[in-house]
């Protein structure tokens, strides 16, 4: 049983945007990138070329369909990480301590020295986001790019998470929802930014922005210069010319 | 309590090189991390202007690219059967000797016998030059089975196109509206520009039978029935003619509208009316006589009729307020209801008129007008393969750029921009060159634009010049060959056998080829004689795709974090509106195996072959490799591959001489270089007097090319006019009823040629390249294959529901060319009768150093094998492509099919006997 910080000062978290994400996957792959060679153990793959290929992710893009009563079916883009919970099942879940919620920042972080791999804090993350490494026997999990947000050896402008640095669409937003003047508070406040299940407890940090409605424009139908048939070519060149 | 200490500042890698990814098409600038010398990781380069920082899934894949098990290794040379994968290692010099002592003899003799198709290549400018040095006039690229509907119908129309030759005005547009846009073209630009609409809340509409990707975040969806996009279109003009919604001072000032069509009976007719000069003349309204095109001052009279001869703003009018066109005649065949129709027209109206505005730019006109400000008009269109590959895309692809220039909308601010060196007309590109001599160079370049029959590429004797059959009544504009057609071609011996196939990156025995199965035999084809049909194949990639097991030769290139390459303002730039733009790539790390940058084998290749360009007076090579070529080509005086950093200090844009240090200081400027648009040069580029005189001292032109929009294209009404028995060069019987319809001069809509073999076939077909995949490269990739490993065939709800499919059944699909067995999900954001999958996620076992249980290979599929090459039942055994008529473009979404449900299965048919491994199976990540 590991305890949380309580109140934090700082809630860093992300809003992400899916009335802009189009599903393309980049945040993943950038993702996987910056983590298989930063914080912890590498993000391995167990057969890469073979039949079943499968790899630790610390992000993933699903897509859904929703079927509207009364309007065509849609496809809703959703990417899934780690939502930094202030109140993080999988960190009070933890047997030895390894899973733990920074006191300064609230973002959620494994110290893989301690982690045993006993995949509790899995079972116990009702948004199925962590991953267990295979080959390195811990506990995987989005750190918000914990090693680049602070980074002193990156320029200002990197000090990002890579998701957010690479997201073509600028669906993905990085900020801190204990100040109510950053964009993602601003933004969520703007958007109904919308917590993941919030009946479970957990307060989630992070939001996502929810698409917003999708209709036919509300313009008034063209109204014919005038009747074509009647006039012929002549009368609606005239009408259209005349005046000029 | 204490919490453990992360690590929070961790040196990032030793060194960060700066290059271009080439993980697609796209172009996008990379930092690429290393760390002892080895790829650590990959991001977007901030500074770069494709990408402004951002990467896609496969950008940032690109490091397990580099270390892909299916890189090739060595030269290697058939030894067994062609097919069976018998393969030995040979040196670099012995494969070259090998391809010289096969190619000199055809130099010599038939130069026409070697036929060179670069698929997927970004050095178009250097190959097509080789193959000009060579003599051949069998050489193309990829563009004929991708989008030359797309690049031509543009070009004939506004003098320039969709995707990377323009893009819309991201920062003024205020709707937005996609036609038939995968989710690739043109990668991260249009995701940057979607956000950046999104973000200030503008409007954006898709027209795309699937709602996915682009689609799925527009504000509104119309999910037009394949093929009628070009009928949607014009219905839309339709509704706006109807309504009196055009710009009238636009097509009057700056669109050949106002101009007059020749009436008379003969030759001459439906030709723009020509004055004793030669010069095409306007009704001046203030005189109501003729005056200069050009004039200053002159105010064209769109409704003049001079005796007898109307204006193409009269023929305009009198087509497209025919009641043929009216949302109520068209609904039914778009699968789009005509109030919505009417809807869509009149947002259009909306965007174009009630929200212009202007910009407070002064600029002065060609005809020396001085204006004030420019009339903003804030709706802007892009459009992609889902229009453009249909037997009836050329027509489309020009009426969606009729729909913007009656919106006023090209060029102007919130419009359509164009990216330099476009704007440029079609007299300002090159036309075919074809005629061979033994032993010579071709005149000039092989693919143009043609303006007329005569410039057709027929010998005397009116076959076809081509082995492709590029340029003939059979596809007159085909301005980027018909790779497609090749193999087909080459093994029917129609129009005539060649001897060596060279190919470099087409993966032409798969996923790049219509009905592949016969394509692989063809491949494999021997004659009475016991010999191959096509006797020699060489065949240059840096993985071990599928065609690599059909090649006699192969030479090994390598990936693209090991090479030099030059984006060129040659060939296809990195332009944005306001910046011409060109960038290299560079060696950031050394290959790990015996490949070479196939465009350095390429000049060492014409070194030994003698061409002259490449061998200097005294036999030796002139150029050391690809680099060398790069900083020290000169194309025309002054002007190279690359415009920046020219000279000798390295001062001069555009023109000047070589600068040897031109590289490096591309390198220092992270791989690329822009020439900035000045200010008043914007916009209303084709006619702005500042632009016009930029492009010539930017080297885009020799002189000042201003022109007017071709809403009625004379080069396609000379076509007519042949068709109706005027003219010396006259085409075959069978085709002048073709030629009459397809090659009308004003953008009209007729049904993809498809649809006429469709009888019990009621389901469109289509595929879609997913934004996380690039052809078929991304299945070798070890992260990107994660995300995309299998891929079904998607069935809109009325067919899932009518048949009782379940999940995990299969079904059967059948077209008139054949059938395959392939896994099926339910999608109801589809068009109800319309099924579609993923482009080129299936494999044949073996390729790709995949295990031949992967599930690209078992459960992956193809569409190719149900559509023909040719279109069927043609009169006398005519081979007729399945391709646009006026183009050749690879119409792959006329495909028409059946669907079966056949239940649980645990594999798709056909299945392949595997081809033989040429690299060992991958097994862990490097």
């Amino acid at each position: 049983m590991t305890m949380l910080p309580g109140p934090t000062p700082k809630k860093l978290g992300l809003a992400i945007d899916l009335d802009t994400c189009v599903g393309c996957n980049a945040c993943v792959t950038a993702c996987k990138g910056w983590n298989d060679q930063g914080y912890g153990a590498a993000l391995s793959d167990q057969k890469p070329y073979g039949a079943e290929p499968s790899g630790t992710f610390l992000n993933r893009v699903h897509s859904y369909e929703v079927q509207p009563a009364d309007a065509p079916a849609q496809i809703v883009n959703f990417p899934r990480s780690c939502l930094h919970c202030e109140d993080a099942p999988c960190v009070t879940v933890c047997p030895t301590g390894a899973s733990y919620k920074r006191a300064e920042d609230g973002i959620v972080l494994v110290n893989e020295d301690t982690c045993i791999g006993c995949g509790l804090c899995a079972w116990a993350c009702p948004y199925g986001a962590r991953e267990l490494d295979q080959a390195a026997g811990v506990m995987k999990k989005c750190t918000l790019c914990v090693d680049r947000i602070y980074n002193d050896n990156l320029p200002e402008e990197d000090r990002q998470p890579a998701c957010v640095r690479t997201c073509p669409t600028g669906a993905r937003h990085f900020g801190d929802f204990a100040d109510p003047e950053s964009t993602v508070s601003r933004l969520s406040a703007a958007r109904g930014g919308m917590a993941l299940m919030p009946d479970l407890g957990t307060r989630p940090v992070n939001r996502y922005l929810p698409p917003r409605p999708k209709a036919p424009a509300e313009a008034s139908p063209l109204a014919p210069l005038l009747d074509i048939r009647a006039t012929g070519l002549a009368g609606w060149l005239d009408r259209l010319l005349g005046s000029r | 309590m204490s919490q453990p200490a992360a690590d929070l500042s961790p040196a990032v890698s030793d060194e960060v090189r700066r290059t271009t990814c080439y993980m697609c098409a796209c172009r996008c600038g990379i930092n690429v991390h290393l760390k002892s010398g080895k790829v650590s990781y990959i991001e977007g380069n901030r500074d770069h202007p494709v990408n402004r920082g951002v990467l896609c899934a496969k950008g940032a894949s690109g490091i397990m690219q580099v270390t892909a098990p299916s890189r090739l290794r060595a030269p290697l040379r058939r030894v067994g059967p062609r097919g069976s994968g018998a393969f030995e290692e040979i040196s670099w010099d012995e494969a070259l000797e090998t391809a010289v002592s096969w190619m000199k003899p055809l130099r010599e003799t038939a130069p026409e016998k070697l036929a060179f198709f670069t698929g997927r290549d970004q050095s178009q400018s250097l190959t097509g030059w080789w193959a000009q040095a060579f003599g051949t006039p069998n050489y193309a690229a990829h563009g004929g089975f991708c989008s030359v509907n797309m690049a031509a119908g543009g070009i004939y129309t506004i003098g320039g196109a969709f995707w990377e030759f323009g893009q819309p005005d991201w920062e003024h547009t205020k709707l937005f509206v996609m036609f038939g846009v995968a989710e690739d073209h043109d990668s991260n630009p249009i995701k940057i520009g979607i956000g950046k609409l999104k973000a200030r809340g503008a409007r954006v509409v898709g027209v795309n039978p699937i709602r996915t990707g682009y689609n799925a975040v527009a504000d509104d969806w119309y999910g037009i029935t394949p093929g009628t996009d070009g009928l949607l279109i014009l219905s839309l003009i339709h509704c706006l003619f109807e309504a009196g919604k055009i710009d009238l001072d636009y097509l009057a000032q700056w669109t050949n509208a106002p101009l007059l069509v020749n009436a008379t009976e003969g030759p001459e007719k439906g030709l723009i009316l020509k004055n004793a000069e030669s010069q095409p003349f306007v009704i001046d309204r203030r005189t109501g006589a003729p005056a200069p095109w050009d004039g200053k001052g002159v105010e064209p009279d769109l409704g003049a009729t001079w005796q007898g001869h109307r204006t193409v703003f009269q023929h305009m009018a009198e087509r497209y307020l025919s009641p043929d066109y009216a949302p109520e005649a068209v609904a039914g065949r778009c699968g789009i209801p005509a109030a919505r129709i009417r809807g869509l027209a009149a947002e259009l109206a909306h965007a174009a008129f009630v929200q212009a505005f202007t910009l407070p730019q002064p600029w002065t006109d060609f005809r020396g007008n001085r204006h004030e400000g420019m009339t903003g008009r804030p709706v802007s269109f892009h459009a992609m393969r889902g229009i453009s590959a249909h037997s009836n895309g050329f027509q489309t692809a020009r009426a969606l750029h009729l729909l913007q220039i009656v919106l006023g909308a090209v060029e102007v601010p919130g419009g359509y921009r164009l990216k330099p060196p476009y704007p440029k007309p079609v007299e300002a590109h090159p036309t075919p060159h074809f005629v061979t001599v033994p032993g010579k160079p071709l005149s000039g370049p092989h693919l143009g634009y043609v303006r007329g029959p005569e410039q057709l590429a027929l010998k005397e004797d009116g076959s076809p010049a081509r082995i492709d059959k590029a340029f003939t009544w059979e596809n007159p504009f085909s301005a980027h060959g018909l790779m497609h057609m090749l193999i087909p071609n080459a093994h029917a011996g129609d129009p005539y056998r060649i001897d060596t196939l060279f190919l470099y990156m087409a993966n032409m025995a798969w996923n790049s080829s219509m009905n592949t199965a016969k394509v692989m035999e063809m491949l494999t084809d021997k004659g009475p004689d016991g010999e191959y049909i096509i006797p020699r194949i060489i065949y240059s990639d840096a993985y071990a795709s599928e065609m690599v097991a059909y090649a006699d030769l192969i030479l090994p290139d390598t990936t693209y974090l090991e090479r030099h390459d030059c984006i060129s303002l040659l060939d296809r730039p990195i332009s944005e509106p306001d910046a011409a733009g060109d960038s290299i790539r560079w060696p950031v790390v050394e290959p790990d195996r015996d490949v070479r940058g196939f465009q350095s084998v390429l000049l060492d290749l014409g070194a030994r072959l003698g061409l002259a360009p490449m061998v200097r007076e005294d036999g030796a090579p002139k150029f050391r490799d690809y680099a060398d070529y790069i900083v020290n080509h000169i194309r025309r005086p002054g002007v190279g591959p690359l415009i920046g950093w020219r000279g000798e200090d390295g001062t001069a844009e555009g023109r000047g001489p070589a600068n040897p240090d031109q590289l490096q200081r591309y390198i220092d400027n992270g791989g690329f270089y822009q020439a900035h648009v000045p200010e008043e040069a914007r916009y209303m580029k084709p006619w702005n007097a500042a632009y016009q005189d930029w492009a010539v001292a930017t080297s885009f032109y020799e002189t000042p090319q201003p022109y007017l929009f071709s809403v009625w294209s004379e080069p396609m009404r000379r076509f007519q006019l042949a068709a109706e028995g005027h003219g010396p060069v006259q085409p075959p019987d069978h085709l002048r009823a073709r030629l009459m319809q397809a090659m009308d001069p004003l953008p009209l809509w007729y049904p993809p040629f498809g649809d006429a073999a469709a009888e019990g076939y009621p389901v469109h077909a289509l595929t879609q390249r997913p934004m996380d995949m690039y052809h078929s490269w991304g299945s070798q990739n070890a992260w990107l294959r994660q995300i995309r490993g299998t891929n079904f065939l998607y069935l809109p709800t009325k067919i899932w529901q009518a048949q009782g499919f379940e999940e995990g059944d299969y079904a059967r699909v059948s077209s008139p060319n054949g059938e395959i067995v392939v896994p099926v999900a339910h999608m109801a954001a589809l068009n109800e009768n319309t099924v579609w999958t993923w482009n080129a996620i299936g494999k044949r076992k073996g390729a790709w150093a995949l295990a031949d249980d992967a599930p690209e290979a078992t459960t992956g599929f193809l569409l190719n094998h149900l559509i023909p090459e040719l279109l069927p039942g043609q009169e006398g055994g005519a081979r007729l492509s399945n391709s646009d008529p006026v183009t050749g473009q690879a119409a792959w979404f006329d495909l028409r099919v059946r669907i079966e449900r056949v239940g649980p299965r645990d594999h798709a048919e056909p299945a392949f006997a595997p081809v033989p491994h040429v690299v060992p199976t991958g097994k862990d990540r490097a």
